[in-house]
């Protein structure tokens, strides 16, 4: 099978963020890290190859800074990558993304194409469909069990409220895969090093300007959230705190 | 073009979904301030009876878009009926429930329109005529006011829980049936019966207390911590989603959008930075306690009380303190 894996790097969880002068965008200079269902998405990629052979591809977009995601997918096991490298790629809305990727890939032909079901930052959770759209193959979000038929592939989907759903589709396909599918590995030093020899192809904003159209959405104002509450916040050493939750909890929302 | 605002209901084995009638909720909000009537379509097999039930939700009019293909859902056959039925009407605007559902195909079909898609709004906003949508972004920490720069229709997807659903029967509008012509030689995916897993042992949604952690309890060994606290306030211990990920409770324990949704007397967080996909899980608790060591973390968005420090100091400290009040009392 020959597997192509769309990830993102995205801020990392706890790092604290701020807004730009113009608050339209956060500032840039903060620790990034993979978007977290990319990596599920990558790990189910390498443990399919592993069973049924072939080759695995990890590509994403953005600027120099997101060569690391594609160096830590190399480590684990990826075969080679593809870096659409521009800090254009960044504000992109989810169909233009989808466009640059598909423009990226037009001479390749994959059976497979796994990614995660959201992003961390945008959270639009669009970009796969969308690109299943363009290249005009069936797609399947929200992916929780992959498994090889003779057919095509049998695919656990999650559905809310505990409940899920077995579907088939054919191949090629693309997935969108949920956190938790898989157990994900660490990358070896022998990975890291080898990692280093794996070609990195790279594409430029020229190469796939001409597939791009103007963004159908745009930000036009990024703040903080405003308050749905009225928040009684509490700080100090432990017991003291722990003693005003007490009182709060017995007099204000007596629920002791 | 209609003045329009069209939802696009959701119904699964014969039921409507509450997000549905949230939905319709966020629409004739938008319709009091713009005068835009509010049109729904629910597609499906034999849908009748459940779009005359959307009728009574003071809409104008309620359309069942029909086809045999659309009985079990496939986006294919989604993507098909509605962008037929969406050109052909072409409404100022389109909203959907963020169900998985929704998430599954609307990408998809704003696509095939040529449109494109605000998923996961939480509002919206008029500004000089412009329809904005607001939206979550890096996992809560901010808000976006997001603007369509192309033609309508503007298409959006309404976050669960965002509008309260009002589902007092009004006056009945009439219903109307829509066929669909579906193709059903481009069958690429074959969907199969919805099931649960094994029976849950534990119901959190009927828990009046829930001690729920996440990944700021940081090893499967502190567990007993949080555990000593759910203990002594007589609750059930529930987790964010990278918790039941790691296997360190069972997935019947995690709360939020792919888990449970529930609504305690009292909620206490601990260590968890409060992302959408949990939070749409507790907005029904009475009283929220968050504890955790970045001020900065969306949780304290909606929570009642909330402690900036370390859990591993503060949450023995409550435990003992709750013991001796409860002691006391």
């Amino acid at each position: 099978m020959k597997i192509l894996v769309c990830i993102k790097q995205v801020p990392q969880k706890d790092a604290p963020l701020k807004l730009n002068a113009a608050g339209t965008w956060i500032h840039e200079d903060v620790s990034y890290e993979v978007n977290e269902p990319d990596a599920y998405a990558l790990e189910e990629a390498l443990r399919q190859k592993e069973k049924h052979g072939g080759e695995v591809v990890v590509l994403t977009a953005g600027p120099a800074r997101a060569q690391q995601v594609l160096r830590e997918a190399l480590a684990k096991g990826a075969d080679r990558a593809i870096h659409l490298e521009d800090e254009k790629f960044v504000q992109l809305d989810s169909a233009n993304t989808a466009r640059a990727i598909h423009a990226a890939i037009a001479q390749e032909s994959f059976d497979l194409i796994v990614t995660g079901l959201q992003s961390d930052d945008f959270g639009a959770a669009q970009t796969g469909v969308l690109l299943a759209e363009i290249l005009g193959i069936p797609h399947a979000t929200i992916i929780i069990g992959i498994e090889k038929t003779d057919t095509g592939l049998r695919l656990k989907r999650e559905l809310e409220a505990g409940h899920y759903q077995h579907i088939e589709t054919t191949m090629p396909a693309l997935l969108t895969i949920q956190s938790g599918i898989n157990k994900l590995r660490y990358a070896t030093l022998i990975g890291i090093k080898q990692a280093k020899m794996k070609p990195v192809r790279k594409v430029t904003w020229a190469d796939v300007e001409s597939k791009i159209s103007p963004n159908l959405q745009q930000i036009v104002r990024l703040y903080v959230p405003e308050k749905q509450k009225r928040t009684e916040m509490m700080e100090g050493p432990a017991p003291e705190v722990a003693r005003k939750v007490v009182d709060y909890l017995r007099t204000a929302a007596r629920v002791i | 073009m209609a003045d329009v605002i069209l939802v696009v209901a959701e119904q699964r084995s014969g039921q409507l979904n509450r997000a549905s009638f949230e939905t319709i909720a966020a629409a004739q909000a938008i319709a009091k301030e713009t005068g835009w009537p509010v049109q729904v379509v629910l597609p499906g097999n034999q849908v009748m009876p459940l779009a005359a039930q959307l009728a009574q939700q003071s809409v104008q009019s309620v359309y069942a878009l029909e086809a045999p293909e659309l009985a079990a859902y496939t986006s294919d056959a989604y993507v098909h009926a509605l962008s037929q039925f969406i050109g052909e009407k072409q409404p100022r605007v389109v909203l959907f429930p963020h169900t998985y559902q929704v998430r599954d195909f609307g990408p998809r079909l704003a696509l095939a329109l040529d449109r494109t898609l605000i998923s996961d709004a939480t509002g919206y906003k008029l500004d000089a005529g412009r329809l904005l949508f607001t939206r979550q972004m890096f996992q809560g920490k901010f808000t976006a006011d997001v603007a369509f720069t192309g033609d309508a229709p503007w298409m959006a997807t309404i976050q669960i829980g965002a509008f309260r659903a009002d589902t007092s029967a009004a006056a009945q509008a009439p219903v109307e049936r829509a066929s669909a012509a579906v193709s059903q030689s481009s069958a690429r995916i074959t969907p199969h019966e919805i099931f649960q897993e094994a029976k849950q042992a534990v119901d959190l949604s009927q828990a009046p207390v829930i001690v729920a952690v996440g990944r700021g309890i940081k090893e499967e060994k502190n567990l007993s911590l949080a555990q000593d606290l759910a203990n002594v306030l007589g609750g059930e211990l529930a987790a964010s989603r990278p918790i039941c990920d790691n296997g360190w409770l069972p997935l019947e324990r995690q709360i939020g959008s792919s888990g449970q949704t529930v609504a305690p007397n009292l909620y206490i967080a601990l260590g968890i930075s409060g992302a959408i996909q949990h939070i749409v899980g507790v907005k029904g608790a009475r009283t929220i306690v968050a504890i955790n060591k970045d001020r900065e973390a969306p949780i304290f968005e909606i929570a009642d009380v909330g402690v900036v420090g370390n859990l591993f100091d503060v949450v023995p400290a409550l435990t003992a303190e709750i013991k001796k009040a409860k002691a006391g009392s």
